[in-house]
């Protein structure tokens, strides 16, 4: 038995990433997720009382490029590199719509 | 029981800038699938996104235009989700610090006005688009980073007539600022609807449904005023409403049930540590503030209390900048603004409308329609001459030389045409007489004689008045 994250989370969990986990699985992940956490759970040995919240560890500020389009014609590389093409597009297996734009 | 209704509109701008969000690879549409990608787009290992300065740009400059409050410190969120028009498994966007916040624009529906609160507008990417057939799907990138902004409103809209007046505003401000096309049929601008129906008097929303496939305004008016009459019949009768999406069909005008929905979305939100955070400064934000054109509600103020055109007029000019500007400048050019007007919507609209062609794209200018509507005015030319100048001015010519050219100058010299019109009554006794037994449709039979015999150059004011005196002697 687990204490940080239960059988049901990592269930919640791979099928957020799209992950096929048969049941009997289950135990083996949730096992190794738990010690994983675990490990995490050093970082809350530090101190963070009065310390702001930070949405980035660099120093850096304002780093932007200005709007110029460069179309640096990698089209048929990354393509090649693709598991399957048909006609310029990236095939892949049918999907269910789920964005509402085509509907 | 009485109800009332409660409306949310997230609306989708897709912003007109040169080159992606994140990465340099060109924004244009209509090109080979994955042509205007490259490694970033397709979130290759080890690429890193850099922002696009005139994105931000923009989306101060739509913030501004909608009275909003510009977040100062923004940085960009990490929403993670799998599908295969998302090659990094994360989107791009704010979540916790929206470039702008609590703006308004103002609606006015049947004469009554309402401020409709923005809640908050972000920047964020676009994804790939999938198009489906049988056996597969298929993914152009092409579209992946193009830059959106989203903007999300207040539960401040209460009817579907007041949500399509809020999106026509919305729509009509970002397209004056110039920062996107706005055209649903294009899908640069793109709409989800939210909407619940509570008791009176109910302190607590009532269950939300999401609308789909709304692909113009009229839609989202028809979709949208449906929905509440079958949220109102399931509450009456006692029943509940689930939080679903549902579909709006075209053909029939309902909505159908597309999937029911459990739980809230898992998107797992965090900051993105891939983009430095963004530290915007006053004088940027004042710099933008003077790039700001006059606002479509500025102008029909001006158009409507300064040159005495109606609201109508103001409103129909005011749908794009174009033709605002146009007006504007044929106003300059000293063209009467009531015939400018008439021109814009009849004449130039028909003409555009005809020709499938934006305004800027013709060889129309302002100073050409205004000059003819200066020969009108003075009545060098009759209106039913200036529809030839019309025809000339399409295809680029001047119009005073034209006039000349082709010797089309209105004959108005009473002395000249006294002889022609003596000829005319002298020539009609039977006429003559109906006139004086009270028939008015005489003196346009006798109308049309003069003109006749003048090739169309007659001024009809000038003869009719000269056809009166002459009878009534």
């Amino acid at each position: 038995m687990t204490e940080k994250i239960s059988e049901d989370q990592v269930k919640h969990v791979a099928e957020l990433a799209k992950l096929k986990i048969a049941d009997d699985q289950l135990p083996y992940f949730t096992t190794q997720l738990d010690q994983i956490i675990g490990l995490f759970e050093t970082l809350s040995e530090v101190d963070t009382d009065g310390v702001e919240p930070t949405s980035s560890v660099t120093d850096q500020i304002n780093v932007m490029r200005d709007d110029i389009a460069e179309n640096w014609h990698q089209r048929q590389a990354l393509l090649d590199n693709a598991p399957d093409t048909a006609d310029g597009y990236i095939r892949v297996p049918t999907i269910i719509d789920e964005s509402g734009d085509n509907e | 029981m009485n109800f009332e209704t409660t409306i949310g509109l997230e609306v989708h701008v897709e912003l007109k800038t040169n080159s992606k969000i994140f990465s340099p690879s060109p924004v244009e549409f209509g090109d080979e699938p994955n042509s205007n990608t490259n490694v970033i787009d397709w979130g290759y290992p080890g690429v890193l996104p850099t922002t696009n300065k005139g994105v931000v740009h923009d989306g101060i400059m739509a913030g501004l235009a909608l009275h909003a409050q510009i977040e100062r410190h923004p940085h960009f969120d990490r929403k993670n989700y799998f599908y295969p028009d998302n090659p990094k498994a994360y989107q791009i966007t704010q979540s916790e610090t929206p470039i702008a916040h609590d703006g308004w624009v103002e609606i006015d529906v049947d004469g009554k006005k309402k401020k409709i609160g923005i809640a908050e507008m972000h920047i964020e990417e676009d994804a790939g688009k999938n198009s489906h057939a049988s056996e597969y799907s298929y993914v152009d990138l092409n579209r992946q980073g193009t830059p959106l902004i989203e903007i999300v409103s207040k539960p401040d809209i209460s009817s579907s007539d007041e949500a399509y007046a809020y999106l026509e505003q919305l729509r009509q401000v970002i397209q004056f600022t110039g920062v996107s096309d706005v055209k649903m049929e294009e899908g640069s601008m793109r709409v989800d609807v939210n909407i619940s129906v509570r008791p009176v008097g109910q302190q607590e929303y009532g269950t939300k449904t999401e609308l789909k496939n709304l692909n113009s305004f009229t839609y989202v008016k028809k979709g949208l005023a449906f929905e509440e009459q079958r949220h109102q019949r399931v509450l009456m009768s006692g029943g509940k409403i689930a939080q679903e999406t549902r579909r709006f069909n075209e053909s029939t005008g309902q909505t159908i049930l597309m999937r029911t929905k459990e739980g809230s979305d898992d998107y797992r939100y965090f900051p993105e540590p891939d983009l430095p955070v963004l530290n915007i400064s006053q004088d940027w934000i004042d710099q933008i503030q003077t790039e700001l054109p006059e606002l479509p509600a500025k102008r029909r103020e001006r158009y409507v209390n300064e040159l005495g055109i109606t609201d109508y007029d103001a409103m129909v000019i005011t749908q794009t900048k174009e033709m605002s500007d146009f007006f504007d400048k044929m106003i300059a050019a000293g063209a009467d603004a009531k015939l400018a007007a008439n021109y814009l919507q009849g004449d130039v609209n028909a003409y555009m409308n005809d020709n499938q062609v934006e305004l800027q794209d013709t060889k129309i200018t302002p100073e050409h329609l205004a000059t003819m509507i200066k020969l009108i005015s003075d009545g060098t030319i009759s209106s039913k001459m200036a529809k030839k100048v019309f025809k000339a001015i399409t295809n680029g010519e001047e119009p005073k030389k034209f006039v000349e050219d082709k010797g089309m100058v209105q004959l108005s010299d009473p002395a000249k045409l006294q002889p022609i019109v003596d000829e005319v009554v002298a020539a009609n006794p039977q006429s003559v007489e109906d006139f004086h037994n009270g028939k008015d449709r005489a003196i346009g039979f006798l109308v049309g004689q003069i003109m006749k015999q003048t090739h169309g150059k007659a001024n009809p004011q000038v003869i009719n008045k000269m056809l009166k005196d002459s009878m009534s002697k």
